[in-house]
Order: structure tokens, then C-alpha cells, then sequence
């Protein structure tokens, strides 16, 4: 092939470069189109009509076929794309100070599924709810197309012009530049910002975080002399003590805690023992619903109990329930235990640490010499940016990635305060509170978008990769700080590669590895200090701080929302809070006793609404009767009551971040005065998905025992139902072996699915990893008050009926089916993952009239959508009430665009599995076993010419579990981890029957008795109490 | 009883060779002869119709208009408009088409069954309860298909040779056979209905004035001669289709139950289904033929043909199904307790005392105690008290189809799943749409057919139209 490609001219004008002819060579028609009659110029008559008789021609003829939107096949395939293959890239999550390893599933070159990465030592393939619904973030319909100025459009490189001269201007005039973030656990971000800081001296970063720990952060500096926060391992405790720490749910580093716990809670035959957990706390949080022992107490009681933990260690008895017993448990424990307060008062986290240290548990089960990275705000730097804001002293402010104008206390105060100051830009990726109030939105990436890097503790580092070109015309923040420093042309991903090349050949790491990988570690660890705090001085400060009032007010986090920054993620919106089963909505909890008193009721989610007013700042929220509540407190989530994040999330609820108050200086979730509650006539549904709330003593629901009886028999708590026949009088005849069927006989795979209630702790990310997976729509509150949410996995959670002694007089007069609903005051949780059984003897099946769900030859109740005429009698006859019904089309359905986005844009679409299909109306759905996964498995092996591995194949519910406390597998392999773990003995009795007999002791079978034969298993709980 | 021979006094008057007993009261009264049998029941098919009629027919028909707007809603929006939920997925749809399938049961009952028994009685009724059994069942079958949630593929459930494969029907399913029997029983009693219209419509043909009226009676009659071989032949079909007709009678209902009876809800999971589904339907089958007889005969002036003797017998019916189903219910709750099934108590304690507790009450007042009212004569022929207690009846009646599939779907047997259903104004709307269509074919049968058999009527009025005085 010549170098020079053939040129043709237009004409000879463009050879003579004629004036005339360059000045139009660019347009479309370089000349007048010659429809013009008219010899002078200008349009006469005829050619209007001319004109006309086309316009009109053209367009009906542009009418007569549909927008076109057709998939453009590759001209050249990219190399590592197969249409139908996923590909899979490691990543990293962040989200404000949380952190987590990720695997992105991409399908065609679109992300559609996120998942732990197995490879990280922190977070060891695990991740929660939130971020396995980040993916859906990332289509989301509100993000930014585009800079904007004013809510105006703007490109690029006229706003890069015009912050550019703005901060030279402010720089050069000596004001104050401040760069506004969350916690910032990339190291070369903060590297980024130190060159920005250099090209702009006055500039400052300044680090809030939306749930301060910055108070564990000052204890650790005055206990140890070092302001940082540790590094803890839960799994090496055998007793655990929590004083209102949310750890599996939302404290600090959820994910890697509830792994941790999970594996001190897990019970083999080689692991008879697990660990003892108590949990101090106002509201019954995730964490207080797996303790052993939890202990209501309103915030300010629970300060006093940390001080009385502390005494009771030294000998000091306490009249504060459970603490004597934590102490000495604590104490047989030393060096194994652990004791956790979320609190942020130094004071509090002084004496926790002297507790701590007193057990010797440095250098145990918390390590100093791997400090973590996590929320580093800095509540003092924070309150000064605001002070200067306010007195105008600050030029020029950059929000990079944050939102402090919703998720601060002061949030107001910051936004009038904006309007003053001469530069106003933000980076966020989506419009926001803050975005509204500020001049430039200069839109970053999303994360799956984005090259990065983090550095969650010491000597851990996790990089990202971008999964999918950038949707939009976003731009990554770091190259806009970059521009803005005068660095053009800036390319991050370089910058990146070239930071970390060294540094990695250091470790014997090429950087292709370690992006594969995702993480890698580089040891770095400090010296251990020593404990040296004036315990005596805090507990004094902490006996005059907490004065207590009647009632007091804790706000947290929930564990779908957190602190509000993903709230227009309908996937968390309609997650059921595990312990109070409500979507779509934050509420005040309230205790039982405080809704006698006040005449409530809640029923239904139906309650009155109350007026909230803490320390001059009224709200009016619903209300939930939530058991567990400590008597004088009331509980309210943060993460609610947006106004700009979308059509999803705004006006849900109520915002509580201007709630947030300060003990000793620092910022407080708890607020332990000024709290007053007016109930109102008004009334309100909270939209549950579960509304009955015990299991009302049903065995063969749930079945459970405590640890010493399980150490005493294996099969404790579990619950045998047995009949007489006419042939055998004894009654040893288990129900399920009386049968009219055949039975099954699987030659090939028999899937099976074992859930271990022990390990199981209800954080729901099985469910979100499961809505992603499966293209399970979402239905919005109205339609989840009409208890007709679409969840194939769903958690039921139940709470222990109320014993005799909490009874009051009219209460002991009820029947016994009624006395079974009304909840204990601090009730026992136990959580139960509820899908599809796939029973063997399914009665689904056989009441379809047209085979719309039939037996698979490898055990799965599958379900035909093409087939379904929709009479729901399958859905009827389930005793497991697992089936769900596509009521309306909630895809291309105008009624469901504000809350199923996945299904009503095309921007939307892009999450969806392509191996899943979309269910249009009127058909029935449920759990596949994730079928598509089973498939895929299958195909790979054939294609290698193997036989199917164990762990080749893993449902979308198992592998998400943090805690591993779902196993799938093949129960015809006796090689498989469920037939070890359930020991499966495989008898066969006849060429049709084959039973499968379960060896282990804890494993049952929901509703045993009616003999339907289910594929899942569940272990029994145990509860590690002693024997009452 | 031997009634002794002396006791019976056969009177022949010279006049109407008429037979008349001293202890049975006569069926048709008001001394009415063959001529003024064809007289009173063509003249409401001869003549034009009534202000009552026309007023009947509007209201009928607004009553369609506004259900089929709602059925239109249905159709256009998906089942999502009426108020089921993930817990309970059958309610007032399903309730509905029990009910009517059990009103249904009446009309053959009455003319195949008293056939059989040679029950005169039946002669009168049996015409208008066959038509309500016909059009009953129309109505019940309307639920099925939208109750599906993809009822343009209806089709699917009729074992249609087909291009999909070898796909077919699931013969383990109840609502198969529901398919199979509600159009079976369907079939026979149109045809046997049909067939006894016949020699009517060749009257109405005999006398009709206009062509119109020539022309449309004479198709319908298919060439009746009224020959005796015709006679003959036409008394041996009625005769073989009441055979046929007889057990599916007990068949259909039986069937409907299994919906039920084969699943593994408790409170559904109940071997007594058939036969208290039986009773119930005839029960309630019954009580519908009374309303729907007094209206008539009060509005076409046929008291003499459907006397307080016809009301009694029926009333009489009434209170033994009714005490069928009263000991049902409480042959139920005895083997719930007496079963030692825990899912089985609960969902049986909580019918009574659960949130639905007024549904249960309601069933139990409307079927269990008000027929038993029936026990006092002056009530039993009292026409008002009838009317009322016969429309209580099946207000009890569509209770008991509603607590037995809503209490039972409510709460099984995970807490975690327990919801409440509320009715929308589409789950009413649709069964509004039946009492339209219901209404709107009653009403044009009363006008363009002949309510009245009257050929069979014509038989009895000599042996049995007169008491002895």
C-alpha cells in the first residue's frame, strides 16, 4: 500500500485555494441549494410552496419509521470481547471513608454486576448491600451529561478557562482556596492535591466525614500518642463487647468486621465453640440483633455503662444488666476479647481503650501497627472552613465529591454562606444539595469509570480500573484539579501507572499483575506504642457530660442507605431494613412502652406521625414501634429527606443530618438532651415488607438452641415432627416419609443450597447481589404497602415472643395463638434468608394447569415465563410464599419510571443481566438457583472437557454473603462442601427413588412436615446464652 | 307413611276430569286450565315489555356498563388493579367464581335430579332455575380467564394439538380439571335446557302474529311437530340427559373443591371439601332460584304456577344443606384440633379470631343459623321472610368461599409472609360486571323465552291444580 493516499479535488477552486471556496469548504453545501425561481435573489412565492411541499414530504416520509435502534456489530472485534462472555475486572469501591475490594462483571462493555474480590486480605470476597448496588449508580439518569456553569451548560474547556482565572485571581490576591472532601483514602489523589496546593499556596484540604470517628481517633492520640485508628480482628475474640458499635452494619469497616465475627460464630464439627457477644445500645441495630446478650440503654446509660464495664473489671459490681456477666467473661477472656464503642467522645473512647488494654488485648485482637485509613475527617478544620466561610475570608471552594450542604450538621449555614464566596465548584459525579449552591459542577467519573488507587491500611493498596468508557462527558476530578493547576493534557491513568511502577518492582509486582489482582500489599508497619491515658479524668468527664435526659435521641446509619450518598439507588431503597423490615422511608423508632403511654399503635406500618424537635430544629416523621428500643429513646436515620439527588430519593423521608449534635466538643449521632416528640393526628404507612413480627413458636420455621446444648448433642433444637400409622402405633413415623410420590432420581447434578442461620447476620447483601443478578424489578413504597415486592431472596426476620412475665393483665387473658404475636420487649432476633426451596415433591408444580413449572433432572423447580398464563395458583399453593407475581409491566411502564430505573430508560437497561430475561406482566417469577450461573458452568467445563468442578458454579446470594454462611453446590458429589457439610449419604431405593439422607445433626428443612422435599438446607441457630 | 286408600277420594267432575288430593297441596292453582297455561306464560314473550322490565333492563345494563369499564381497566393495566398481593393471590376473583359455579348448581339439580325422583313439583321452576344455571356459570367461568395474568393465552389451558412442541396441559392440576368440568357441565345443561324449550318455542311459533317473530321461533324450535313419536322421543333424550346431567351435578362442584382440597394450605389441605362444596353449592344454588322466583312470579303476575307450596319445598331444601354445611364447618374445626397439625389449629383459630374474624361470623350467621329459621313454617311460607333469608343466604355464601381461600391464604405457614388483602374498587367492579351480565341475559330470557315450561306444566294441571274442598 502506497503512504499517500489518492486526492481528489472538489474543483479547481480548491486546488487554486480560492478565497471564496475555502470560506464555505467546511459546510455541508458549500453553495446555496439553486431552488430559488427567483433570478434577484431571495424567495418568491413558488418556492415557499416548493419549500413546503418538501418540508412536508420530508417529514411525513421521516414519520413512517420508528427511531432507529439497532446494535452496530464491531467492525473488528476487540480481542478480549465475545458477545456473550463476561469479563471481569478487579476494582475498588469507595465510597466517602468505606472501602472494598471489588470483581466488576462486564457483559458487551457495560459493568453489570459488582462482587467481592477474593484476592483482598482485608475484605476477602466480601462485600454488603451498598456496594453491590453501586453498579446501578452508574446508569442512573440523574448523573451529570456534562459541565455545567450556573445549571448551565458549559464546556470543558471554557470552565477549566474560567476556574482557572478565578483561582489565579483569588491566589494571587492572597484569599483562601479550600478543597472540600470526605475522607480521601487514595494516595495519588492526595498527591493531585498536593500539586493543585502548589500551584495555589492558599489552598487548604479539609476532611469531614458524614459519621465522625474522629473521637476514637483523639483517644487513640491520648492513650497511645498517635491520632489513628486500628486495625481490628474480630475473629480472634471469643467474647465480644459492643457499646452502640454498629460493626456488621455501618461502623467503619462493615464488611471486613461481619467477616471476621462471622467466623468466631461459625460452628463445625472441629469448632465447637464460638464467641459471646454483647451489645449495649439504644437502638436495635444489625450488631444488637446477633448478640448473645443485648442490653437496651438509652445513650446516655450507655456512656455510664462503658465507665461501669470498666469499674466491673476491676471488681465494682454494676446494676446495669449484663455488665457484671460481660466482665467477667471479659476477663476470662483476656487478651481474646474485644470491646467497641461508637461512640466519638474521646473521653468514652479512652476508657473503651483502657478496658482494652487492661484485657491485654493490644496487640491481639486490635493492632496499632496497621492503623487504618478510613474516616480521617477532621471536625475541627471542618468547623474553621465553616467559621471562615461565614466571615467570607475564603476565595474559592472546591467540593470534591462530597455533599456537606445535605450530610452536615450545619449544612444550611454552609449553603448561605456559599453565596458569598466568589468560586464556588463542585465535582460531583451526580446533581446534589451541594451542586445546587455552587457556580461550576465540573462532573467526575463514577468509580467504574475511573482509574484509582487506595490505600485502606497500612500496607494495603487496592487499585481501580475503569469498566466502561465514560458514559457521559465527565472528567475524572483528578484531571480537573490537574487542569485547574495548569497541567494540561493530564492523563491520570499515566500518572497512576507511573506512581505505583517503581514502588511496585519493589515488591516484585508488575503493574499488570497488580491491576489484575486489584490489590497488593507493601509492608509498612509501625511500632507498637504503649497505653498511657488518664482513664480516671475521662470517666470524671463522661460522669458530667452524660447528665441523661427522658428521652433521647439516637440517630445512625441504615444498613441499605448509609449515610445518603447512594439514596437514589432504588436497588437500597427498597432493601428491607434487616431488623425493621421498612423501605423506602426513615422513621423514628420508638420503644413499645413509649407508644402505650402515648396511646400508638402500629399496625400494618400504620402509624401517627410525630413531631421530632431536637434542640430547636422540628421534623415530622413517621413513627415504628421497634422492640429493643431502649426505654427513653428514640432512634432516626440519616441518609433520608434529599432534595436534589433525583427523582428516586427526594422527599423520602426526613433529614436528620441538622439533628447531629456534640458531646465534649465532638460531633454526636447520640443526642441525649433537648429531644421532645409530639404525637400528631396525622397518620402515615411505613412501607414493610414483613409485618408480622414473631414466628410465633413455630419449630419448624425456625429451630434453635443455645451453645452448651448443641456441645452436649449436635442435633439440639432441632424439631422432629413425628405421626403414628395404622402399621406403626409408636409415633416414630416422620411425616415427609409417608408419600404419594415417586420421587426424583438425579443422574447427573442435584443442586443444593445450605444456609447456616448461625452465620447468617442479616446485612442483605445476598439480597441486592440477587435483585442485580436476576433483573428483579423494583415496585416502588406504594406498591410494597400493597405487599407486592418482587425479591426473590428476601430475609425474614423474626423477633422472640413475649414471655408471660412481660404480659400485662389483658395480655395474660388472650388467647395463646394471640399471646405468640405480641413481641418481647428486647427481643431475640434470628434471621432467615427465604428463597425458592426447589422442593423435590414441589406444590407449585402440579397445580399449574399449563407446565409452566416443571422438575428439572437436576432438582431445580424451574419456572417457563413464556408459558405462564399468570393464575397464580403456583403462588398459592407455596408454603414458602416465594413466588411473585408480575402484577403490572414494570418495564417501559411510565407508572414505574421514578423508582424501577433499571427497566424504564435505556441509559437504565444498560445493568441488566443479558442472561436473564425481563418478565413482561402477568407472569410468575421466583428464584432460579440462578440457573444462567449453573449453564454457564456446565458449558465451560464441556467446552474444557471436564467433568464440572465443585466452586465452578456460585449462586449470585452465595458468593456476596460476607459472613460465607451460604454454601451451593452439588449434593450428588460427595467431594462438594455441601455434601461434607450437610453429610450427604445417598440412598438409593428403588431406579426412581432416590433419597438423599442429611447426616448433619443442625441441618432442617423449613416445614419438614408437609414433605414437599426442599433442595435448601438450614442449619440451626445457636445462640451462645446460658441455659435460662 | 301408608296413606289408606278410602282416604284418597278421586272426584270426577263432569267439567275437568280433575285429580284432586286431600293431603297434597296442588301445584298449580287458580283453577287454571291448558289454554290459560299458554296464555300466562306467552304473554310476556307476546307482548311489549314492561315498564318494570325496561327499568330492569337499565339498570342491568348500567351495571355491565360500569363493570366492564372495570374489567376494561383490568385488562388494560394487569391484575396489579385489584388489591391480591404476594401472600394472597386469589381472592374476591376466585370467591367469585365459586359462588357463582355454586349458585349453578341449582338449575340441574332441579331438573335433572327431581326429574329422576319424579318430583312434580319441579315443573314450574325448573325452566328459569336452568337459565340461571346457564348463565351462572357464564359468570363463573368469566373468572378464570381474568383472573390470569395473560388472558390472551387462555388458550394454553385447553389440551390444544399445537406448534410449541409437545407442549401440554398439566393433567395434575385442579384448574385443568375445572376446565374439564365447568365446560362439561356447561354443555349438558344448555342442551338440556335447550331441549325443553323446544315444544315451548313451537307454541310461541304456533301462535306468533308477526313474520320476525315466526321466522326467529321457528328456527329455535327446529321443525317441531308435536307428534307423539316426537313426544316420545323427546321425554327418552330428557330422560338420558338427566341421567348424564345428575351426576355432574355432584361432579363439578366436587371438582372445584379440589382446587383446595389437593393443596398444601392448611385450611385448604381439608378431605371434606367435596361433599360440604356440594351441599354449599346447592345451598346456596337454592337460595338464588327463590330470589331470583319471587321477583318473577311477583312481576309476571305467576303466582298460581309458582306457589307458596314450591317456596316451602325449597325452603325445606334450604335448611338441610344449610345444616350439611353447619356441620362441616364444625366437622372442620373438630379434625384441625383433633389433627395435632399446628399450621392446621392456627389457621382455623385465626379464621375466628383473626383480623378476618367478621368475614367468619358473618358465614356463619348467614348459613348456619338464619336457615334455621326456616324450621318455623309461618316463616318458611312467608315471601318476604324467603326473599330476605334467601339473599342472606348467598351473602353467607360468598363469605364462606372468601374466608375459606382469603383467612387460609393470609396466614400459612410463614409468619414472615402474613399479609392482608383489601378489596379495590376493581375486584368489586368485576363482580359488579357479573350481576350486569347475569342481569342483562335474566332479563332478556324473561322477556324473549318462555319462563314457565309449559308443555311439563300442562301435564300436571289435571292431576294436580286443585285441593279438595
Amino acid at each position: 500500500m502506497s503512504d499517500k493516499r489518492k486526492q481528489y479535488w472538489k474543483g479547481v477552486e480548491q486546488l487554486t485555494n480560492d478565497p471564496a471556496f475555502v470560506k464555505n469548504a467546511e459546510s455541508e453545501f458549500p453553495e446555496f441549494l439553486p431552488i430559488s425561481d427567483n433570478p434577484e435573489g431571495g424567495s418568491s412565492r413558488r418556492d415557499f410552496l416548493k419549500m413546503m411541499g418538501f418540508g412536508i414530504a420530508a417529514a411525513s416520509l421521516a414519520a413512517c419509521e420508528a427511531p432507529i435502534k439497532k446494535a452496530i456489530p464491531y467492525v473488528n472485534k476487540p480481542i478480549d470481547v465475545d458477545p456473550g462472555i463476561p469479563n471481569y475486572y478487579a476494582s475498588t469501591y469507595v465510597q466517602g471513608g468505606d472501602y472494598s475490594s471489588i470483581v466488576v462483571r462486564t457483559r458487551e462493555g457495560r459493568p453489570i454486576k459488582i462482587g467481592g474480590n477474593a484476592l483482598s486480605p482485608l475484605t476477602k470476597g466480601c462485600s454488603n448491600a451498598q456496594v453491590e448496588a453501586a453498579v446501578l449508580s452508574l446508569y442512573d439518569n440523574e448523573r451529570l451529561r456534562n459541565p455545567k456553569k450556573s445549571g448551565q451548560d458549559i464546556s470543558w474547556v471554557d470552565l477549566d478557562r474560567e476556574v482557572t482565572s478565578k483561582l489565579n485571581k483569588i491566589a494571587s490576591a492572597g484569599r483562601e482556596i479550600r478543597i472540600v472532601s470526605n475522607t480521601v483514602l487514595s494516595p495519588s489523589t492526595q498527591k493531585v492535591l498536593e500539586v493543585f496546593q502548589d500551584r495555589y499556596p492558599t489552598t487548604k484540604h479539609v476532611v469531614y466525614d458524614t459519621a465522625s470517628v474522629e473521637g476514637m481517633r483523639l483517644a487513640n492520640e491520648r492513650s497511645f500518642g498517635q491520632k489513628i485508628l486500628p486495625t481490628y480482628d474480630f475473629s480472634k475474640a471469643d467474647v465480644i463487647v459492643g457499646f452502640g458499635a454498629d460493626f456488621l452494619g455501618t461502623w467503619i469497616a462493615p464488611i471486613q468486621y461481619a467477616n471476621q465475627y462471622t467466623q468466631t460464630r461459625k460452628i463445625t464439627d472441629t469448632k465447637k465453640g464460638m464467641s459471646r457477644h454483647y451489645q449495649f445500645e439504644g437502638n436495635l441495630s444489625l450488631t444488637g440483633a446477633n448478640a448473645d446478650y443485648r442490653t437496651p440503654v438509652k445513650p446516655s446509660d450507655e456512656a455510664k455503662a462503658v465507665v461501669a464495664l470498666y469499674q466491673a473489671l476491676d471488681g465494682k459490681k454494676s446494676d446495669i444488666p449484663h455488665v457484671n456477666k460481660a466482665a467477667s467473661d471479659l476477663k476470662k477472656a483476656a487478651g481474646k476479647s474485644l470491646v467497641v464503642s461508637g461512640s466519638n467522645d474521646p473521653n468514652l473512647q479512652v476508657v473503651v481503650n483502657a478496658i482494652n488494654n487492661k484485657l491485654g488485648n493490644y496487640g491481639n485482637t486490635i493492632d496499632l501497627t496497621t492503623p487504618v485509613n478510613y474516616r480521617q475527617g477532621n471536625e475541627k478544620e471542618y468547623n474553621e472552613f465553616l467559621t471562615e466561610v461565614k466571615s467570607g475570608k475564603i476565595g474559592a471552594v472546591i467540593f470534591f465529591n462530597c455533599n456537606p450542604v445535605y450530610n452536615t450538621q450545619s449544612g444550611a449555614d454552609l449553603a448561605k454562606a456559599l453565596e458569598t464566596v466568589s468560586l464556588t465548584v463542585s465535582t460531583s459525579d451526580r446533581p446534589d444539595e451541594t451542586t445546587k449552591f455552587v457556580e461550576y459542577v465540573a462532573p467526575d467519573n463514577h468509580f467504574l469509570e475511573s482509574w484509582g488507587d487506595a490505600n485502606p491500611a497500612q500496607g494495603h493498596y487496592s487499585l481501580s480500573q475503569p469498566t466502561i468508557t465514560n458514559i457521559f462527558d465527565t472528567r475524572q476530578a483528578q484531571a480537573s484539579f490537574m487542569a485547574w493547576a495548569g497541567v494540561i493534557q493530564f492523563d491520570y491513568f499515566e500518572y497512576l501507572k507511573s506512581e505505583w511502577e517503581s514502588t511496585l518492582a519493589g515488591i516484585g509486582l508488575i503493574w499488570d499483575q497488580a491491576l489484575h489482582d486489584g490489590v497488593f500489599a507493601i509492608p509498612e508497619n509501625l511500632e507498637a506504642p504503649i497505653f498511657n491515658a488518664d482513664v480516671n479524668a475521662a470517666i470524671s468527664s463522661i460522669n458530667t457530660a452524660y447528665k441523661g435526659s427522658d428521652l433521647e435521641l439516637s440517630i445512625y446509619q441504615k444498613v441499605g442507605i448509609g449515610d445518603g450518598t447512594q439514596s437514589n439507588n432504588p436497588w437500597l431503597q427498597e432493601m428491607p431494613d434487616p431488623i425493621t423490615k421498612a423501605t423506602w422511608d426513615n422513621y423514628v423508632t420508638v420503644s413499645q412502652a413509649w407508644a402505650n403511654e402515648k396511646g400508638i399503635t402500629f399496625i400494618e406500618g400504620k402509624s401517627n406521625m410525630v413531631n421530632l424537635t431536637v434542640n430547636g430544629i422540628a421534623l415530622k416523621a413517621p413513627v415504628v414501634i421497634q422492640p429493643g428500643q431502649a426505654p427513653g429513646s428514640i432512634g432516626l436515620s440519616v441518609g433520608y429527606g434529599r432534595t436534589s439527588a433525583g427523582k428516586v430519593a427526594d422527599g423520602r423521608g426526613v433529614n436528620a443530618y441538622p439533628l447531629i449534635s456534640k458531646i465534649n466538643g465532638m460531633e454526636s449521632y447520640a443526642v441525649i438532651s433537648g429531644v421532645s416528640v409530639e404525637v400528631l393526628e396525622e397518620t402515615y404507612q411505613v412501607a414493610q415488607t414483613q409485618t408480622q413480627q414473631t414466628y410465633m413458636g413455630r419449630e419448624t420455621v425456625i429451630q434453635e438452641t443455645i451453645l452448651s446444648e448443641y456441645q452436649k448433642n449436635p442435633g439440639a433444637g432441632r424439631y422432629h415432627p413425628h405421626i403414628s400409622t395404622w402399621q406403626e402405633e409408636s409415633g416414630d413415623t416422620h411425616p415427609g416419609a409417608l408419600t404419594l410420590w415417586k420421587g426424583h432420581k438425579y443422574k447427573n447434578h442435584h443442586w443444593g443450597l445450605a444456609i447456616d442461620l448461625n452465620t447468617c447476620i442479616g446485612c442483605s447483601a445476598c439480597h441486592v447481589a440477587c435483585q442485580a443478578e436476576n433483573n428483579i424489578p423494583v415496585v416502588g413504597r406504594e406498591e410494597v404497602i400493597n405487599r407486592r415486592d418482587m425479591h426473590w431472596l428476601r430475609i425474614d426476620r423474626y423477633y422472640s415472643s413475649a414471655p408471660d412475665d412481660e404480659l400485662d393483665d389483658d395480655q395474660k387473658d388472650m388467647m395463646d395463638s394471640r399471646k405468640l404475636e405480641l413481641v418481647a420487649a428486647n427481643p431475640e432476633v434470628t434471621f432467615q434468608p427465604m428463597m425458592c426451596q426447589h422442593c423435590n415433591n414441589a406444590p407449585c408444580e402440579t397445580v399449574c394447569p399449563v407446565a409452566a413449572t416443571t422438575h428439572s433432572s437436576e432438582g431445580l423447580n424451574q419456572m417457563t415465563y413464556n408459558r405462564c398464563v399468570g393464575t397464580r395458583y403456583c403462588a398459592n399453593n407455596c408454603p414458602y410464599k416465594v413466588r411473585r407475581f408480575n402484577w403490572f409491566k414494570y418495564h417501559d411502564n411510565s407508572k414505574f419510571e421514578n423508582v424501577n430505573i433499571a427497566m424504564n430508560s435505556d441509559l437504565g437497561k444498560m445493568v441488566l443481566n443479558p442472561d436473564v430475561t425481563v418478565r413482561s406482566r402477568g407472569v410468575m417469577e421466583k428464584c432460579s438457583m440462578c440457573v444462567q450461573r449453573i449453564q454457564d458452568g456446565k458449558l465451560k467445563a464441556k467446552k474444557a472437557n471436564r467433568p464440572l468442578k465443585d466452586g465452578d458454579i456460585e449462586v449470585a446470594c452465595a458468593s456476596s454473603c460476607p459472613t460465607e454462611g451460604m454454601v451451593f453446590g452439588d449434593m450428588n458429589d460427595p467431594n462438594s462442601k455441601i455434601s461434607k457439610l450437610l453429610k450427604i449419604n445417598d440412598t438409593e431405593e428403588a431406579d426412581y427413588i432416590v433419597t438423599k439422607e442429611i447426616g448433619e445433626p443442625r441441618a432442617y428443612h423449613v416445614l419438614e412436615e408437609i414433605g414437599v422435599k426442599p433442595n435448601v438446607t438450614y442449619l440451626t441457630k445457636i445462640r451462645n446464652k446460658d441455659k435460662a | 307413611m301408608a296413606i289408606p286408600l278410602d282416604e284418597v277420594v278421586v272426584k270426577e267432575e263432569k267439567q275437568n276430569l280433575e285429580y284432586v288430593s286431600v293431603i297434597r297441596e296442588p301445584l298449580v292453582t287458580g283453577g287454571k286450565t291448558v289454554h290459560d297455561v299458554t296464555e300466562d306464560i306467552c304473554r310476556q314473550v307476546e307482548g311489549k315489555p314492561t315498564l318494570s322490565w325496561m327499568l330492569a333492563m337499565a339498570m342491568s345494563l348500567g351495571t355491565l356498563g360500569i363493570g366492564a369499564y372495570c374489567v376494561f381497566m383490568l385488562l388494560w393495566e394487569g391484575i396489579g388493579v385489584w388489591g391480591l398481593n404476594k401472600t394472597v393471590g386469589w381472592a374476591w376473583d376466585i370467591t367469585n367464581f365459586v359462588w357463582w359455579v355454586g349458585i349453578g348448581h341449582a338449575g340441574t339439580l332441579i331438573s335433572a335430579i327431581l326429574l329422576l325422583f319424579r318430583q312434580k313439583w319441579r315443573m314450574s321452576i325448573n325452566r328459569a332455575a336452568e337459565a340461571m344455571t346457564i348463565f351462572a356459570v357464564i359468570c363463573a367461568a368469566m373468572f378464570p380467564g381474568l383472573h390470569m395474568g395473560r388472558i390472551w393465552m387462555a388458550f394454553w389451558v385447553l389440551p390444544l394439538p399445537n406448534t410449541f412442541g409437545s407442549l401440554w396441559v398439566n393433567f395434575n392440576s385442579p384448574l385443568l380439571w375445572d376446565v374439564f368440568a365447568i365446560s362439561t357441565y356447561f354443555t349438558v345443561s344448555l342442551v338440556f335446557w335447550y331441549i325443553g324449550l323446544i315444544p315451548d318455542f313451537a307454541s310461541i311459533r304456533d301462535r306468533a302474529k308477526n313474520k320476525i317473530s315466526q321466522v326467529v321461533y321457528g328456527a329455535l324450535s327446529f321443525g317441531w311437530d308435536g307428534a307423539a313419536k316426537t313426544w316420545m322421543r323427546y321425554e327418552s333424550v330428557a330422560l338420558i340427559l338427566a341421567g348424564l346431567a345428575t351426576p355432574l351435578v355432584l361432579s363439578v362442584h366436587t371438582i372445584v373443591s379440589f382446587d383446595f382440597a389437593t393443596s398444601v394450605i392448611p385450611g385448604w389441605h381439608t378431605t371434606i371439601f367435596p361433599p360440604y362444596f356440594v351441599a354449599g353449592a346447592i345451598f346456596s344454588g337454592f337460595a338464588m332460584v327463590l330470589t331470583l322466583m319471587i321477583i318473577t312470579r311477583k312481576t309476571f303476575k305467576l303466582e298460581d304456577y309458582i306457589t307458596i307450596g314450591h317456596i316451602e319445598l325449597m325452603n325445606i331444601v334450604i335448611i338441610i344443606t344449610g345444616s350439611i354445611v353447619g356441620i362441616a364447618y364444625i366437622t372442620e374445626f373438630f379434625i384441625a384440633w383433633y389433627s395435632g397439625v399446628e399450621a392446621e389449629q392456627y389457621a382455623f383459630l385465626n379464621r375466628m379470631t383473626g383480623p378476618y374474624w367478621w368475614a367468619y361470623w358473618t358465614m356463619m350467621t348467614c348459613n348456619v343459623i338464619s336457615p334455621q329459621l326456616f324450621w318455623f313454617r309461618k316463616i318458611r311460607t312467608n315471601i318476604a321472610a324467603t326473599f330476605i333469608l334467601s339473599i342472606v343466604v348467598n351473602i353467607g355464601m360468598w363469605f364462606e368461599r372468601f374466608v375459606i381461600i382469603v383467612t387460609s391464604l393470609h396466614r400459612d405457614y410463614l409468619p414472615s409472609s402474613w399479609a392482608m388483602f383489601y378489596p379495590t374498587i376493581y375486584d368489586v367492579g368485576v363482580y359488579v360486571f357479573t350481576f350486569g351480565l347475569f342481569g342483562t341475559a335474566f332479563l332478556l330470557f324473561t322477556k324473549f323465552f318462555p319462563v314457565i315450561n309449559m308443555a311439563e306444566v300442562k301435564s300436571i294441571i289435571k292431576t294436580s291444580s286443585r285441593k279438595a274442598s
